[in-house]
């Protein structure tokens, strides 16, 4: 194992890069751009059991160091993903990629990730309980300890592969339900989704994105996503993706110094579509610098 | 698409509120006309989409209007450097022109359909354009145009220069082949129904990253969801839904 590399749940990632779900679509529009396997993996787009076309435009506004969206999990359903996606993925990445999975019922998370479940590309399923976009969708499991753990158990008794539950920063109290998520047998929790967000335009007094509110991203979020993948991973047992405003090397060693096992990175590639590509090649320097032998060496390494 | 450094090398304004801004740099990857560039500026999280108005062996000429705190901040902008993602968009199709296409361009929509004037004329057409402002102030680019094109209409709404009018008074009357359309909406709609032949279009919205990842900028068509910055932003006009 090299000294980028990190075991998350088992599966070995050369370095802990993972373009986070929603800012990588379905890998090849960057494939064009950059070898993808250069990656540790990444996080395709959220996918549901029907096609969604999403909320009405516009749906993204600028922030201060960050970005408001409420694209609401455009995505062609789960058997196109499977049928047409993951087939033109093959042909420019050769690792394990993660799923990431959304759901507005039990029976919709649990018939999504069993069909993924079935697929050889995929290494793990990221269950997304979080997105803040959907008026009474997702939203509603992630935001209690029961109903999280109630949709960790159900897609827990349909698949093999690693389950990832990916938590919402929205919530009271996030350790109690990623400790609800771990009990009921998640093998990991990542956080943060965005935070929920809204600005609107002086000129028309009205909300910059259609649907009023939006998931927040960017640099912005970082300090908030650092303190809760602190507070996470050291209440839990299973290993932790850390992400919420990450856009450099130093960003992904603070991370997992807080306690991430790996780093997933959201917005940035949307504004650098080459700002994985950049960590990667970065993370050598830094870690000479904070002389770091081994990136698995400072996970949860905070004093 | 390509992401490189363009350096500012002019930037002059033609109206109170439009300014021209030259940039040189590598433009290999904007291949078609009706492309955009997506401009990262200091300070700001979200790069700025503009349509490329011309485009000619590393010399890159956009044309914006300051709307809003980046393009007022490019406004501001005399020399130095930008981070620029070039060849984003499909473009015009100019294959399905005929002899006579009619270009038809609202305020900042007129700026792209430049380079397209050209490349029509270049492929031997008869182009006419005709050039939508809200009143005479606002009016740039007929000089521009006059070289490029067999014949220029500029309208104005109040009157206050050449028809008075929309884009679509002018077009009545008019014989044309096919037509190539860029402005607001409300125009994009109108010429959509005074329009007697085939054409495309080419649509605005707000984006994130302007090269298909993020899915801000969807829009519904006759054939499935299309994402405007890399689907588009032209769209054909039998593909066109209308519904907002």
């Amino acid at each position: 194992m090299g000294k980028m590399s990190v075991d998350l749940c088992g599966i070995t990632l050369d370095n802990p890069i993972i373009p986070a779900s929603g800012t990588f679509g379905y890998g090849y529009e960057f494939a064009e751009l950059y070898d993808i396997n250069m990656l540790g993996t990444f996080s395709f787009k959220g996918t549901t059991k029907d096609a969604r076309f999403g909320n009405p435009t516009p749906r993204i506004a600028e922030c201060s160091s960050g970005m408001i969206n409420s694209v609401g999990l455009q995505n062609p359903g789960v058997e196109k993903v499977i049928g047409e996606e993951l087939p033109k993925l093959a042909k420019c990445f050769s690792k394990k990629v993660m799923a990431n999975v959304s759901g507005f019922s039990i029976d919709d998370y649990v018939y999504t990730c069993e069909k993924l479940d079935k697929c050889d590309q995929v290494g793990w399923i990221e269950v997304n309980v979080s997105c803040p976009n959907v008026h009474g969708g997702g939203m509603s499991f992630g935001t209690t300890p029961e109903a999280s753990a109630q949709v960790t158990r159900a897609v827990k008794s349909v698949t093999t592969k690693p389950i990832i539950i990916k938590l919402s920063p929205n919530v009271t109290d996030i350790v109690s339900i990623a400790r609800a998520c771990e009990e009921a047998g998640a093998d990991g929790i990542s956080l943060i989704n965005t935070l929920l967000g809204m600005r609107i335009d002086l000129r028309t007094r009205r909300p910059v994105v259609a649907n009023k509110m939006g998931g927040f991203s960017g640099s912005a979020i970082f300090p908030v996503a650092v303190r809760m993948v602190y507070q996470v991973s050291h209440a839990v047992n299973i290993p932790v993706v850390g992400m919420g405003g990450v856009s450099s090397a130093e960003d992904v060693v603070e991370m997992m110094l807080a306690g991430a096992t790996a780093v997933e990175v959201g917005a940035a590639n949307l504004i650098d579509p080459f700002a994985c590509k950049t960590i990667i090649e970065q993370l050598p320097t830094v870690m000479e610098k904070y002389k770091i032998d081994s990136l698995k060496e400072i996970i949860k390494g905070v004093r | 698409m390509k992401q490189g450094f363009f350096e500012i090398t002019e930037n002059l304004p033609l109206t109170d509120t439009v300014y021209r801004m030259v940039l040189s740099g590598d433009t290999s990857a904007i291949t078609s006309c009706g492309q955009f560039v997506n401009i990262k500026l200091d300070g700001l999280y979200l790069r700025r989409p503009i349509s490329v108005n011309d485009c000619e062996d590393g010399r890159l000429t956009i044309i914006y209007k300051v709307v809003g705190k980046g393009t007022e901040q490019m406004s501001r902008m005399q020399s130095g450097k930008l981070d620029l993602l070039t060849g984003l968009g499909n473009g015009y199709d100019t294959s399905l022109s005929g002899n006579a296409p009619l270009l038809l361009g609202g305020g900042v929509g007129v700026p792209p359909l430049y380079m397209l004037a050209k490349k029509l004329k270049a492929e031997g057409k008869s182009v006419t354009a005709i050039l939508g402002f809200n009143t005479k102030s606002e009016v740039f680019g007929e000089k521009e145009f006059s070289q490029v094109a067999d014949k220029v209409i500029v309208t104005t709404a109040d009157g206050s220069y050449g028809v008075k009018g929309f884009v679509t008074d002018a077009m009545n009357g008019l014989d044309y082949s096919y037509f190539y359309t860029c402005g607001p909406e409300p125009m994009l709609k109108a010429v959509y129904s005074a329009s007697n032949s085939e054409g495309q279009f080419s649509f605005e919205e707000r984006m994130g990253c302007g090269f298909g990842a993020c899915m801000g900028c969807s829009c519904k068509t006759v054939t499935g969801y299309k994402r405007i910055c890399k689907d588009g932003p032209v769209m054909k006009k039998e593909e066109i839904l209308w519904e907002k």
